[in-house]
Parts: structure tokens; sequence; C-alpha cells
């Protein structure tokens, strides 16, 4: 392998990282609140609000069942607005923040959701405030389960990155349909699925001994996607 | 201490139908005693214990606390107050991602209370509890027991005036609620706490509490001393709790024997009687049975019974099946009675 191709191969994997790493970062940020307003605002939580719990949930939902590739050119105009630019790997962190977003919320919900009622009902018997409730039980008991929730995430946002070699993005994705699907070189395409593979692999298991970590539970967390 | 006025709560469900949690409850809980709220599940009690930190808030009625009525409060003396009334669970509700030292921590971290204060609190009540090897475990790695021991540790770290026991001991074998209950009698003694404690269990009742009150469909049937109560139980639902501990319906056994034995003898003697007799502290030490063989000439069989502790005082009953003559049987009543020896004439069950 010429050391020009390894070259591209090094580029490529930097360009996914950073699709993957700001768009799962930039989406916690945004989806974590979300998830905790979800939690709180559904019927059996601490400050319910139909209205505001439905109108969420669809939205998020809307997000969540659009397929990314069309997400990634319907919003376009907004990515343009947001980078300046419609293409490359700034162009393509949007739509990818735009996805994780509401999948980190529903995951942070779900984590929330396992979190005993009856702890809650304690807090409330202790004087706590909602504020308090959220910061000094809720997540604290549900962070296991959301640091399994973020490592599913980043999981799927490789997947994601790769489509979005279709604005430009670059990424390994892009170099495995270019180099590997377009000039005829499977042996591209294949060392480009084998370091997907091996990175899959260890963003899985380092989020699973984490999970473990923190986790005193003793039960092995099961998150629903 | 705690003075409830004619509590009540209604459950509403999807339909138009709603269901009568608590219905028109007045208790008044004095200071530094043990209250007992007894019933089957769905009795209500539950509904009513968390009318007391407004848990749950009350259709109708006054929740008056140490002199203030909680549901005249705003949200910010509202947790005020609950600060004073600590509460503890049936399934403990403790955090699994904080250790022992950390959960009896919490409600003093919620008030902002210093971090070196913190640990000097937490200390005295991991000692208080017998936890102090424990404090830096999890949950996750306590017994039952002990769990609920972190428990009455972190309800009682907000220096707490009231202690409410949600089914405290239910999910615990039988020696480890005794522990439990002792801890919590010492605490009643030693702080001066004023507890309610509700239970399906009449041991529970039994061995600690100094009043009780028994509910059914949301409503508070009975009322008064734990001996009082155990004594002449007026529903069916208290002499059917009552009798979870003290036995009072005869075996079946015991009820085809003596009808055998009355059906096999003929109409000149004497027929058979059957009592139970109930008995209450001093009266327990007096050999009044004996006394009432020599003196009218009485012949009995006891059938069944037990002699137990309510309260620290003796409470027997005994359920006998007499043979004597009218004059005679007229006298051992009178006997038993000028001594409080409460009489219960059961002969028509056989």
């Amino acid at each position: 392998m010429s050391s020009e191709l390894l070259n591209l191969f090094f580029t490529s994997f930097l360009e996914t990282l950073v699709m993957v790493g700001i768009s799962s970062g930039v989406g916690a940020l945004m989806g974590i609140p979300l998830g905790v307003m979800l939690n709180i605002t559904d019927e059996h939580g601490i400050l319910p609000h139909p209205v505001f719990n439905r109108v969420m949930g669809l939205l998020v939902n809307a997000v969540r069942s659009t397929p990314f590739i069309i997400l990634l050119v319907a919003v376009i105009p907004f990515t343009r607005f947001i980078t300046g630019t419609s293409i490359g790997t700034g162009a393509a962190v949007v739509p990818l923040t735009i996805a994780a977003t509401p999948f980190i919320a529903r995951l942070v919900e779900s984590a929330l959701r396992e979190v005993d009622t009856g702890l809650i009902e304690a807090a409330q018997a202790m004087g706590a405030t909602d504020g308090q409730i959220i910061r000094k039980i809720l997540l604290p008991e549900a962070f296991p389960g959301i640091i399994a929730g973020l490592t599913i995430t980043v999981v799927s946002l490789v997947g994601y990155s790769a489509m979005a070699g279709a604005i430009g993005g670059g990424g390994l994705g892009d170099l495995g349909i270019r180099y590997g699907y377009q000039r005829f070189l499977p042996e591209v395409m294949a060392a480009v699925v084998l370091i997907l593979i091996a990175f899959v692999q260890i963003v899985q298991s380092l989020g699973d001994r984490l999970v473990r970590h923190v986790s005193h539970r003793g039960r092995i967390l099961q998150v629903k996607t | 201490m705690i003075k409830l006025r004619h509590v009540s709560k209604a459950f509403h469900s999807t339909s138009a139908s709603s269901v009568h949690a608590v219905c028109d409850v007045s208790l008044t809980v004095s200071a530094g005693e043990i209250f007992g709220i007894i019933g089957r599940s769905g009795a209500g009690k539950s509904t009513l214990v968390r009318t007391i930190n407004r848990l749950s808030l009350p259709d109708s009625g006054e929740v008056i606390v140490d002199g203030r009525d909680l549901l005249k409060l705003d949200t910010r003396e509202l947790l005020a107050a609950r600060r004073e009334i600590g509460m503890i669970f049936q399934h403990f509700n403790l955090m699994s991602s904080r250790t022992v030292f950390d959960n009896i921590a919490l409600p003093l971290e919620l008030i902002g209370i210093p971090r070196k204060e913190i640990n000097e609190a937490v200390n005295k009540l991991l000692a208080l509890v017998g936890l102090i090897p424990e404090a830096h475990r999890y949950p996750q790695q306590l017994s039952g027991g002990q769990k609920q021991r972190v428990g009455i540790a972190r309800a009682l770290a907000s220096k707490p005036k009231v202690l409410l026991c949600d089914e405290a001991t239910s999910a615990l074998d039988p020696e480890t609620t005794r522990s439990i209950l002792d801890l919590l009698k010492r605490i009643n003694r030693e702080l001066g706490l004023t507890i309610v404690l509700i239970t399906h269990q009449m041991h529970v009742v039994k061995q600690i509490c100094d009043r009780v009150a028994v509910m059914d469909a949301g409503q508070v049937v009975e009322c008064g001393s734990v001996l009082s109560v155990f004594r002449s139980p007026q529903s069916n639902v208290t002499r059917s709790l009552i009798g979870d501990v003290i036995s009072s319906e005869l075996p079946e056994s015991v009820l085809q024997r003596v009808r055998r034995r009355i059906d096999g003898r003929d109409g000149d003697e004497h027929p058979d009687h059957l009592f139970r007799l109930s008995f209450v502290g001093n009266e327990v030490d007096r050999p009044l049975l004996s006394e009432a063989v020599k003196r009218f000439g009485i012949d009995f069989n006891i059938l069944h019974g037990q002699i137990d502790e309510v309260q620290g005082q003796a409470f027997a009953s005994l359920t006998l099946l007499v043979n004597a003559s009218k004059e005679s049987l007229d006298g051992a009543l009178a006997l038993f009675k000028e001594h409080d020896v409460t009489v219960e004439e059961l002969s028509h069950v056989l």
C-alpha cells in the first residue's frame, strides 16, 4: 500500500473522528436536557405537562423516523446558515448532530424511566426541590444507563457518518465508496470495513467498561433503542 | 403533634368512577407516641400516611403537623416542613449510586449544610443505627435489615420531629423485623420522636405501638390504646387482624371433637358451654380458674388458647368447654366478671 493511500486512510479516520466526536458531544449537550424534559413532563413525571410532552415527543419522533440520507439533504439550507457551506466535514457535523440529539434524548428518557419512583418519592419526602431531584437523584441514578445510551449513539453515528460522504463529508465511509467501489479497489473497501469494525468494537467495550465502573446496581443494564 | 381533621382523598380513574382511598378520617397523634395505623392492603393507610407530609394532597380536610396546617403552606414552606418529617419505606428507596454514608448525607446536602458538619452528623447516625463498618459499601451489598437501617439513619438526618414508617418491616424476615422495631422503639425513647407506623401486621402493632387506628375501606373503624383494642375489638376487621397474632377461631378439628362429645352424652347431665375468656395484665397472675373450680365445683377443659404480651402487659385468651350446673356456672361467671375478665359465650358455634 502506497504512503499516499496510507495518508488518505489517516485523514479519513480523523474526519470520521471529528464528525462522530463533535456530533455526539453536541448531541449529548442538547439531547440530555431534552431527555430530562421528556421524562419529567411525562404524566408520571415530577412536572407533568401533557401538551409540552406530546409536542416534544412528536418532534423527536419526526426527526428519528426521517431516513438519515434524506435528513442530510433536507437540512442543507440550515447547514449553510450554521457553517457557511454545505460541503465538507464541518458541514456534515450539522445533520449528524440533528440526528443524534433526538436519538440521545429518547435513550436518556428511557434510562431515567428506569429510576425507581420510590426514590423520587423519598427525595420529595426529604423536601427536595424539583431541580434537586433532577440533579441529585435522577441523573446520578440514571448515569450508567445514560453512558450506555451514549455508547450506542457513538456506534450509530459511525454508520451515519459514512453516509455523510454523500455531501463531501469525507471520512472512512467516503473513502471506502470512492476508492473501494468507484475505483475498483476491493482491498481498500475491506480495510475500511476492518478499521470501522475495530473502532466500533473499541468504543463499545470502553463504554461497557465505563458502565460497569459507574453502576452499583449489580445487574446488567438493558438499553432499549 | 399530628392532627388530621376530616381528611378525604379520592383517586379518579380513567372512567367516570373514582375510588375513595381515604374517607373523612380524623386522628390525633400525641407527641412522643408510637401510633400504628393498621389495615388490610387497599384500606387506604398508605394514602393516609402520605397526607401527613403531603406526598398525597387530600381533596378536603386539615392536616396539622406541629401546629402548622400543611395544606395552607406554599411550596417553599412545604419543603421546609417536610424536612421535619422523616419517612422510611417498605422497599427502602436508597440510591444505588451512593454509598451508605452518602445516602445518609443526602438530606443534609439538599439543605446545603457544610461538608464538615455533614460528615460529623453522618458518623453519629451510622453509630446510632450500628452501620459504621458498612459506611462505604453500596446498598446492593447490604441485607434488607441493613438497608432499612440506612433508611432510618437517612430519615433522621434532618432531625425530624415525626417519623413516618410506610410498611417499614413488611419486606423483612421476622427476626430482622424484630431488630428494626427495637431500633425504632429505641429512637422513639432516646430522641423523643413521634412515630406513625402503617402496617398490615398486627404483631408489629403489638410489639411497639402505644395506640392504634384500624382502617377499612378508607375509614378509621376503630382507634384506641393497643391494649384496649386487643381486649375488646369492636369491628370484624380488627378481630380478623388480631386473629393473625392471637387466634380466636377454634380449629375445625377441635370443634368436631367437641360436637362428638356432646352428641355422645345423654340428656340427664348438665349441658356443655363453650366460653372464651380474655385476661389482661394482672388478672393473668391470679389463679382465677382454680378458684372457680374450688368455690363452685365447675368442670372445665381448655380447648384452645394463647398467652402473649401486648405493650408489656400479659394478654391471654382461653377457650374453655365448661360443664357445670346453672348455679355453679353463674357463680363462676360472676367471679370472672368481678375480676375484669371478658367472657364471651361461644356455644352457638357448636
